[in-house]
């Protein structure tokens, strides 16, 4: 009788450890490194919330005035748009580029190293036009900036 | 590949390094299609992008086929000293590798 229910609970722990392992696989629980290596579900994610949750575990960020982003106004080709991001932050661990309006958002995230400046640079494409999104992480904290680029592909007009 | 093909340049002024780096890679993101079949061309891209200076990682960049042809990056980091070997590699999604180094000078 005893060692029955014992069973019954330990096959009861282990169905629950397993049910973790799934959430875990699954990206469901975001690990807490997110640049252990490259994350695919955030990178294949069709909107940027999705994209976000599954990079930071967070879709929110605050809004900082300390978050420069170079771009140009009007961007001939979207094919190639140079994004140049910049800030004064201290303890930058990461920063992401996000193109709003792409079939897939996120387009790349950096993970600075230690005695980084917070200042990376970088070409993407854009599908058409739409902000351009920087979410930097630094502190633990996620901070983020925007700025609209307007592509006009073939040079008539956008 | 035999073809050199990343460009790599690390430069210190005071005491902050400015890295540029120009790599040769398709970036074929997945979603464009061969105009005379309509078929898709397959995804192409660089995932990762990792520098090191003496073993110790500066700057680890993930990216999908959002990022432009013949990719460009630049960043900056402080704590490396002038002669110190800095080194480049990147590895696509079809698991193929390449690096290169520079001298910080």
């Amino acid at each position: 009788m005893s060692t029955d229910m014992k069973r019954r609970i330990f096959l009861k722990g282990s169905m629950a450890a397993s049910a973790l392992g799934v959430a875990v696989g699954a990206g469901l629980l975001a690990p807490k490194s997110v640049l252990a290596a490259w994350n695919k579900e955030a990178f294949t994610a069709k909107d940027t919330p999705t994209a976000m949750n599954s990079l930071f575990g967070a879709d929110q960020a605050e809004e900082s005035g300390d978050i420069k982003i170079k771009a140009p106004d009007i961007a001939e080709n979207g094919a190639v748009v140079p994004i140049t991001v910049s800030t004064g932050m201290a303890g930058v661990e990461s920063i992401a580029i996000i193109a709003s309006n792409n079939p897939v958002p996120l387009v790349a995230n950096f993970g600075m190293g230690e005695g980084s400046s917070g200042f990376v640079s970088t070409r993407i494409k854009m599908g058409k036009s739409g902000d351009v999104v920087a979410v930097v992480k630094a502190g633990g904290k996620l901070y983020t900036a925007k700025k609209g680029v307007k592509v006009t592909i073939g040079g008539c007009g956008g | 590949m035999a073809k050199k093909s990343i460009k790599i340049r690390a430069k210190m002024k005071g005491d902050e390094i400015t890295v540029k780096a120009l790599m040769t890679h398709p970036m074929e993101s997945g979603a464009r299609k061969n105009s005379k079949t309509g078929e898709l061309i397959p995804a192409h891209y660089i995932q990762e992008v990792k520098c090191e200076v003496a073993g110790k990682s500066v700057m680890t960049a993930y990216w999908n086929g959002g990022v432009s042809k013949n990719p460009y990056l630049s960043f900056k980091f402080k704590g490396a000293s002038k002669g110190d070997m800095l080194t480049l590699t990147w590895v696509d999604n079809k698991g193929a590798s390449e690096s290169a180094q520079s001298k910080i000078g």
